[in-house]
């Protein structure tokens, strides 16, 4: 819990010197953070990427890929953590799997869509100059459809890393471990790992979105800049 | 003490069930459905109702202005993404200095979520109008006011409650967290149960269910709003 009375003027310059003071303890709690959203983004992505991918290739069960981000929506970040360590016990383990879950709708669904709105003409076209399936797929579908396909991506990611945050309730470090704990670390602490963890966050955003700009093929790319409307591209 | 079995202060009567912390007991949510999961579910119900009610609000008032003057919904989309990915956990804490431990932080955290999620859909919503519909009905003499009220509102309407959609299911789960902050919502009985050495299952899951219901439920109702407010869209944009 929080003590507001600790709060005077000055406490945020402090949470500054906390930052200052504690660079390398922040960034090793940052570094476990992103160990943690790494591999439960890893397996996020070997789960629903590939199905994602075949079904907006197959153009089949749309109600299945978007219906996931519904539900996953729904989802409390907090109940799977709860729910995971009742299962598997408190640990690595078990955050990754809450996390993992959380990953799966965004990635899905915009894989899906991704795929399956690719205009059917150039598909059709593509196919008549005699390419095969995998050839359609490699090389017309997923390039076009890499632009909202990596949105879905940045979207898992951010969430990813953002809810890791919680996980510190029941053991899964990271910079969450501060803010939980403001017996220990004091309200400068607390403010300091929360800019940590907002400017953790942001940069993983950011680089995400410069990833997906140089993957973007160039002739999408003045058509396509995906910045902020992501939560209208996820659909519903 | 036992040290084998798991300690629950709030317990009360103690069932076998509770004491060897079984899968789901029943008894215990029957017994505590009164003085804990009912009072945290109406709470984040409220919680869940006031943010997205002032969030739609403002949202509606800036996107009727991004749609008149298109200049500022560029920095404002920006700003928005930006402050979908700071944690919510952090954004709690940040706002403490300012405004205590009070349900007022809460709410300004739950509300600027909401309006990352409801102002670009409330934007795109009024934009959705065919140009040629409302040339059409300026042609007929439609005054701006008219063609707003007349046109462009109703067909905006299936995304805006898409959008809604969205915003109440993710308040519904953002609320949770407002339970590090404050005894409030489902949040409370699950990091109650968490901070225990062995973390009591039936509380865990009942309240979980509880809020995953909850955002089902509201779903579901604004679904069928839809329906009825806007019969010819079958499905949101």
């Amino acid at each position: 819990m929080i003590l507001a009375d600790e709060f005077q003027p000055g406490t945020f310059v402090q949470a500054l010197h906390f930052i200052a003071g504690n660079g390398g303890f922040l960034a090793g709690k940052a570094l476990e953070q992103l160990e943690l959203s790494g591999a439960s983004l890893g397996v996020a992505l070997a789960l629903s990427l590939p199905l994602g991918v075949a079904l907006g290739h197959l153009h089949r069960g749309s109600a299945f890929a978007i219906g996931a981000s519904i539900v996953g929506r729904a989802l409390p970040s907090l109940v799977l953590i709860g729910v995971f360590l009742t299962v598997l016990g408190i640990g690595f383990l078990n955050n990754m799997v809450a996390l993992a879950v959380l990953g799966i709708g965004p990635i899905l669904t915009n894989a899906y869509v991704a795929i399956d709105e690719v205009d059917r003409d150039l598909v059709e076209a593509a196919r008549a100059m005699g390419m095969s399936d995998r050839q359609v797929l490699t090389r017309i579908e997923l390039p076009l459809g890499a632009p909202l396909l990596l949105t879905g991506v940045r979207i898992a990611a951010v969430t990813v890393v953002a809810t890791a945050t919680i996980a510190a309730v029941d053991g899964g470090g990271g910079l969450g471990d501060v803010i939980v704990n403001q017996a220990s670390y004091r309200l400068p602490g607390v403010l300091g790992a929360s800019l940590c963890v907002m400017a953790l966050s942001i940069g993983v955003w950011l680089v995400l979105l410069a990833l997906q700009r140089l993957t973007t093929p160039r002739g999408l790319r003045a058509a396509t800049l995906p910045g902020s409307s992501d939560n209208g591209k996820e659909r519903l | 003490m036992t040290s084998a079995g798991p300690v629950i202060p709030n317990f009360g009567g103690a069932s076998s069930c509770v004491l060897r912390n079984g899968l789901f007991c029943t008894g215990w949510v029957r017994q505590h459905w009164s003085d804990t999961l009912a009072p945290a579910l109406l709470q984040h119900l409220e919680l869940t109702l006031v943010a997205v009610g002032i969030g739609f609000a403002i949202a509606f008032a800036g996107g009727l202005a991004a749609h008149r003057y298109r200049r500022a919904e560029q920095p404002l989309s920006v700003l928005s993404a930006l402050l979908y990915t700071i944690p919510s956990l952090a954004l709690f804490q940040l706002l403490v200095p300012f405004t205590g431990i009070t349900l007022t932080t809460i709410e300004i955290a739950l509300v600027s979520y909401t309006l990352v999620i409801l102002f670009p859909t409330i934007v795109v919503g009024l934009r959705s109008a065919p140009p040629e519909v409302l040339e059409a009905a300026r042609g007929m003499g439609l005054t701006p006011r008219q063609v707003l009220v007349r046109i462009e509102l109703p067909l905006a309407l299936p995304t805006i409650v898409g959008g809604l959609r969205i915003a109440v299911v993710s308040t519904i789960s953002t609320a949770t967290i407002a339970a590090f902050l404050m005894p409030e919502g489902l949040g409370h009985p699950i990091i109650f149960a968490l901070s225990e050495p062995h973390p009591f299952k039936t509380e865990i899951y009942a309240a979980g269910a509880l809020a995953i219901g909850l955002a089902l439920v509201c779903d579901a109702t604004l679904v069928a709003a839809r329906r009825l407010l806007a019969p010819w869209a079958r499905r949101s944009a």
